[in-house]
């Protein structure tokens, strides 16, 4: 079953006729993701060829879920446009919109995400700058890498792209059943508790692996939730311990703001509600190793 | 990108805020003719980016041109808790009644924008939350709705804004957000906002943060990053298109994703506690799909600083296939020799993920004695580590 994503989700392209859309949503396909079809209002009505399979290009987001049922959109538009984009999915009430751009203004973020909640968040958006969801061996939407594991029963959610693809390497002999990217800017639409609410009432995730870094208090939030609500063993991750304060590490949202945001303060706040936090990645992949040989 | 004040004031005035009059100085003649240009008595205000300036010193009021000079020549070079002194700001002075805080911000937690208003300003307005947190309004703003009149008159009933001010607090707290969307800040902060002997209103100091993904929108913000105080390699890196940051250690770091080079910094730090204490050098993404010239970029980089004594490419192939890293290594110490920067520093290179047999078969198989291999990142580091604590 996984969480958000499934055999049955049926993904449409934003930006597929684009350079990264039209790669990516090779890759997606190759990876068995169900893709229906791109969006591109000048192209609207001609098909893109991906080896063979013949995706339809439509003018809007709306167009592309009467003609075929979509309920996922993935959105490589470029980052003067995400803003736009992102409306347009929220305007056609698709379930779910995973935004992988890269450097998109905090303002149009911040606006998008109000607009969302203005409309009683009809669409779940992950993202901005993450590298999207996969549920292994059913489908993968974003730019996960679909070869490093298979499924399993462990959920993972980051905000770091390779870090994630480290942790699915890692434990790629127990697998996942969903791996989900949240992304590293500093405003974002689905958060770690979202996935840590999703992950708990999810019958086919058995453990969860969280991955944060420097920057903000998502982490801090999400230990607050864990003890209250999650039962599920929790396995934690925090890059940037030596990162100075003040400097955006990489991630719009990876910065130390005065004394705020640090990696101790996060590591400290999830250890408090009994999370085992790894030094490395590697050390985190075998406290999770550990608690799944005792299942 | 964090402003200096006096950016902070040209940007205010911009928008039709009102400011003091004032102009910024590189040198004692600056200063001068902008002393002459304002008349009469004025202040001289060191510009730095940290806090704390008034009490070492860098804050001066002077009467005249000469004592202009006078004091522009000591706060000029002046070091203030590490940062050197390399512009004034000089402002005709205001005769202050009352001082109050007023501040838009990124509020990263619940996805929005928060206003932060205090009659008790002037002072450290965290401080002022912690001792007197009844005196200080916290207000959410949301992002498609904004601040008009309405919230603004909101916002300054909740602070308690004493009624005589309250239409002008409403006006700059309206034209503050509209600034501060205008602008694509994430921040903007304004302590003191003062009330003069005369009733009006003044933004009397300024700091702002602007967000760098906004630049496509705003060419002109190019213009307000100070040169002078980039690093020089940071700025090399900025124009190879590098996303690089300059630390303190002896390990240069090179690797893909933020987040697994932040992680990267993190363990070569706690290999160094066994090896020296030697630590990271720097943050180097070189991204994904990295090609051969883009890995020699970096190496570039990273070995021309000169307390690098190791360095650590650490790649975990998702998109990228680590045999195209592979031979991106090996093309770019080529390229580097060709460039006449012979290399004789020790790399450790990690391959795992897509293709990394593949990949360690091309290093190894290049056998460049500079060149090591080691298959998991904490040994990689640990190696990377001793290296750089053995090669004094």
């Amino acid at each position: 079953m996984a969480i958000w994503l499934t055999k049955e989700s049926k993904v449409i392209v934003q930006g597929m006729t684009g350079s990264e859309g039209s790669k990516h949503t090779r890759r997606m396909l190759a990876a068995g993701t169900n893709v229906v079809g791109g969006v591109n209002p000048r192209k609207a009505g001609t098909t893109v060829d991906f080896d063979g399979t013949e995706l339809p290009v439509f003018a809007s987001v709306a167009d592309a879920m009467r003609e075929t049922g979509a309920d996922v959109t993935v959105i490589f538009v470029p980052p003067q446009f995400t803003k736009g984009a992102v409306v347009e999915a929220i305007d056609a009430q698709i379930p779910l919109a995973v935004v992988i751009t890269e450097g998109v203004p905090v303002h149009d973020t911040a606006s998008f995400w109000a607009y969302n909640v203005a409309k009683g968040e009809q669409t779940r958006i992950i993202g901005p700058n993450c590298p999207g969801i996969a549920s292994p061996g059913a489908s993968n939407a974003g730019i996960i890498p679909a070869d490093i594991t298979g499924s399993g029963r462990i959920g993972l959610v980051s905000k770091s792209g390779t870090l994630t693809y480290q942790m699915m390497y890692e434990l790629r002999d127990i697998g996942f059943s969903t791996c989900v990217g949240i992304g590293g800017d500093p405003i974002i639409g689905t958060t770690h508790i979202d996935a840590l609410a999703a992950f708990e009432a999810d019958p086919e995730t058995d453990a969860i692996v969280m991955i944060g870094e420097i920057g903000g208090d998502a982490e801090e939030r999400a230990a607050d939730f864990i003890k209250d609500n999650v039962t599920k063993p929790v396995v934690g991750y925090i890059a940037g311990f030596t990162a100075p304060p003040g400097k955006t590490m990489g991630h719009a949202g990876a910065i130390i703001s005065g004394s705020a945001g640090t990696a101790e303060a996060k590591q400290q706040a999830l250890e408090a509600v009994g999370v085992k936090v790894g030094k490395t990645p590697t050390e985190t992949a075998k406290l999770m190793r550990e608690l799944m040989s005792g299942r | 990108m964090d402003l200096y004040e006096y950016q902070g004031r040209d940007l205010f005035e911009r928008h039709g805020l009102p400011v003091l009059a004032g102009g910024v100085a590189t040198t004692p003649e600056e200063a001068r003719a902008i002393a002459e240009r304002l008349g009469g008595r004025v202040v001289v205000k060191a510009q730095v980016k940290v806090g704390g300036r008034g009490k070492a010193g860098g804050v001066k009021l002077a009467e005249g041109a000469d004592e202009t000079v006078a004091r522009a020549t000591d706060i000029l070079g002046m070091d203030i808790k590490g940062h050197t002194v390399h512009k004034v700001m000089i402002t005709v002075t205001a005769d202050v009644a009352e001082e109050y805080y007023f501040s838009y911000l990124l509020d990263r937690a619940n996805r929005t924008f928060l206003c932060i208003a205090s009659v008790a300003g002037g002072m450290d307005i965290e401080q002022v939350a912690a001792e007197t947190p009844d005196k200080v309004v916290k207000a959410p703003i949301d992002a498609v709705e904004g601040v008009d009149e309405a919230k603004a008159r909101e916002i300054v009933a909740a602070a308690g804004f004493p009624a005589e001010v309250a239409d002008q607090v409403v006006a700059v707290a309206v034209g503050l957000w509209k600034a501060f969307v205008a602008e694509d800040a994430t921040l903007v902060e304004v302590n003191p906002l003062a009330k003069t002997g005369d009733g009006t209103m003044l933004l009397l100091d300024a700091k702002i943060t602007l967000d760098e993904n906004a630049g496509f929108r705003h060419p002109d913000h190019e213009a307000l990053v100070d040169q002078a105080a980039v690093d020089p390699l940071e700025q090399a890196a900025k124009e190879k298109d590098l996303n690089y940051v300059k630390l303190d250690g002896e390990v240069g770091i090179i690797g893909n994703g933020a987040g697994l080079v932040m992680s990267t910094l993190d363990v070569v730090a706690y290999a160094g506690e066994r090896h020296g204490n030697v630590k990271p050098a720097n943050f180097l993404d070189i991204g994904g799909g990295a090609s051969a010239a883009v890995m020699a970029n970096g190496l570039e980089i990273v070995l021309s600083d000169p307390s690098v004594r190791s360095v650590f490419v650490n790649v975990f192939g998702g998109i990228t296939a680590c045999d195209e890293v592979a031979n991106g290594i090996i093309q770019a110490l080529a390229l580097l020799e060709e460039r006449g920067e012979k290399v004789t520093k020790p790399l450790v290179v990690r391959l795992d993920g897509n293709n990394a047999e593949a990949g360690r078969a091309i290093l190894d198989g290049a056998g460049n004695p500079l060149v090591q291999r080691v298959d998991t990142m904490d040994g990689a580091a640990e190696r990377a580590a001793e290296l750089a604590a053995a090669g004094v």
